[in-house]
């Protein structure tokens, strides 16, 4: 199977299907004790409806910091951010969010967990019930509705998580690394559940990961990005078939985008290692001088 | 190959804490018999025991009883109400922390209840002067853990309310609160405990209203195994009072 891919900095959606989400020049720089570190620059990218977008890059490249501005919880940045074409700065109802660390409240049961969006919204409490149920079973945790996150295994709460996130339907998926805490095995079968979920709700969804394996599972398009500055290195097409299920990553086609990806990515990784190592070195000669 | 360890039945944490109270009584009883403890200065234990009817009778212990708990209770809702609602301002505003949070926690360490002439002359010899010591000792561990327990919650957990676009009141009360309120028992616990020793010794100072009056009258009379049986009921309201707020916990975080 042939790889699709493109190297240019901004790939624009079919000219024949809007895109849902634009995300337009951003360039986001954060001031640090030695002078300033530019987290994101000049990053574009669409997203069309229904279109599932994992964006992949090494650690340092500001895959979260896209995330938290994506999401509204980060401000300050330059460039903008779009919705169904209106420009949109701070938290936005069209974009529900999954976050990398556990974020289950603990005081609530599962259904009261999933209830809270429908509950801020102000949905009779029949009706948010009822609701809650649906998306509690759609992410395959029937029975465990009584259940407090306490009682539950870190794979099961990140479904509690996206079941919340699910119930007050939004229009984008936003998720960061959901399943970074979890072992290999579950995390293929979640990524299972996350393909069915996506099928059945035709869920537009922006994947932050550093899983090249994950992100070739679920997605349409995958973004690599270059370690810091974080920008857009290129834009591969995943041209598997679909309904995909987690046996895909032993076909050749899978192996082969997950080498391409990784050609991609190595660079940059080891550019983020020696960078590291360095900056490990100048501390520890800093150190030692003022020893 | 390793064995599995068996949980404890539920009866046996109580039956060990009981026998080991009725252990030590036992050797208590024990020690004064052979003279190893004056007893003049330490009664016999089952002299304590039996003297339980007797104080109940003659002393009024029912009205005593309900007279400091109701103290308790009025300086434990004061301080729950005061130290939750000014340790949330503390945790809102950070420049009245940062210049008041060292004072709280000084103040936490005064013995407030050798202030009690002061409270004498501002409120009389009255229920008012107990409950207000109580209360005001009480004070600082509510606003010093409420603090914390706001402080400590997780940012993911705020960044889940920012993402459902929560106003500041709901994610106070939907997030904030609940988050922190395991903590905020700590405090509550804490101040309750401290502000029952302060009605008992300000009722011993002022020889006034419940258990400490008549811990102090009984002391006077030299009765001690009935000084020693009012002291197990301060035992007891304590007792009573723990095992309230443990369910007042349950219930507000269900």
């Amino acid at each position: 199977m042939a790889v699709a891919a493109t190297s240019d900095r901004v790939v624009p959606a079919p000219q024949t299907e809007p895109a849902i989400l634009v995300v337009d020049d951003l360039v986001m720089r954060f001031v640090t004790g030695d002078g300033g570190v530019t987290a994101l620059d000049h990053v574009s990218f669409k997203v069309k409806p229904g279109e599932f977008l994992a964006v992949i890059g090494p650690s340092g490249c500001g895959k979260s910091t896209l995330f938290s501005i994506v999401g509204g919880l980060l401000s300050g940045y330059q460039g903008s951010v779009s919705v169904a074409g209106h420009s949109i700065a701070g938290p936005h109802a069209s974009i529900g969010m999954v976050f990398q660390e556990e974020s289950t409240f603990p005081w609530r049961n599962v259904v009261d967990n999933v209830c809270f969006p429908l509950e801020i919204a102000g949905m009779p409490k029949a009706e948010r019930i009822d609701r809650a149920r649906h998306f509690i079973s759609m992410v395959g945790l029937d029975g465990f509705e009584k259940r407090y996150p306490s009682e539950l295994s870190g794979g099961m709460r990140q479904r509690v998580s996206m079941a919340r996130t699910l119930a007050s339907e939004p229009k984008i998926l936003l998720m960061d690394e959901p399943f970074a805490a979890l072992d290999e095995q579950t995390r293929l079968l979640l990524g299972d559940k996350v393909l069915q979920i996506q099928q059945q709700l035709k869920q537009t969804t922006l994947l932050i990961t550093h899983n090249i394996t994950e992100a070739v599972q679920l997605a349409d398009r995958i973004l690599v990005m270059t370690y810091r500055p974080g920008r857009v290195k290129r834009i591969v097409d995943i041209d598997l078939p679909r309904p995909r299920s987690s046996e895909i990553v032993s076909s050749e086609a899978f192996g082969r985008y997950v080498a391409q990806i990784w050609s991609d990515l190595r660079e940059e990784a080891s550019r983020g290692m020696v960078d590291d190592e360095t900056r490990k070195l100048h501390a520890h000669d800093a150190t030692e001088k003022r020893s | 190959m390793t064995t599995a360890r068996l949980a404890p039945p539920n009866w046996l944490p109580t039956v060990v804490g009981l026998g080991s109270g009725v252990l030590v009584l036992v050797g208590v009883e024990i020690l004064v018999r052979l003279g190893a403890i004056n007893r003049f200065i330490v009664p016999l234990p089952s002299e304590i025991v039996l003297s339980f009817a007797r104080v109940i009778t003659e002393e009024d212990i029912p009205r005593r009883l309900v007279q400091t708990a109701w103290e308790c209770l009025a300086a434990s809702l004061l301080l729950t109400v005061f130290g939750v609602a000014i340790g949330a301002l503390m945790h809102r505003v950070r420049l009245i922390r940062l210049a008041c949070e060292t004072w709280v926690a000084a103040f936490a360490s005064a013995p407030l209840v050798l202030a009690y002439p002061l409270f004498l002359v501002l409120f009389g010899r009255s229920t008012l002067t107990i409950i207000m010591l109580a209360f005001l000792s009480g004070l600082p561990p509510v606003i010093l853990k409420t603090v914390e327990g706001l402080t400590a919650t997780r940012r993911v957990l705020i960044n889940v309310g920012r993402s459902f676009k929560l106003t500041p009141a709901q994610q106070f009360w939907k997030i904030l609160f609940p988050s922190a309120l395991p903590t905020i028992f700590v405090g509550i616990r804490l101040g309750m405990i401290f502000a029952l020793i302060n009605v008992v010794a300000v009722e011993f100072l002022i020889n006034f209203g419940g258990l400490g009056q008549l811990i102090n009258e009984l002391a006077e009379r030299y009765d001690l195994p009935g000084t020693y049986a009012a002291i197990s009921f301060v035992v007891l309201i304590s007792i009573v009072f723990f095992i309230v707020t443990e369910r007042a916990e349950r219930w507000l975080r269900s």
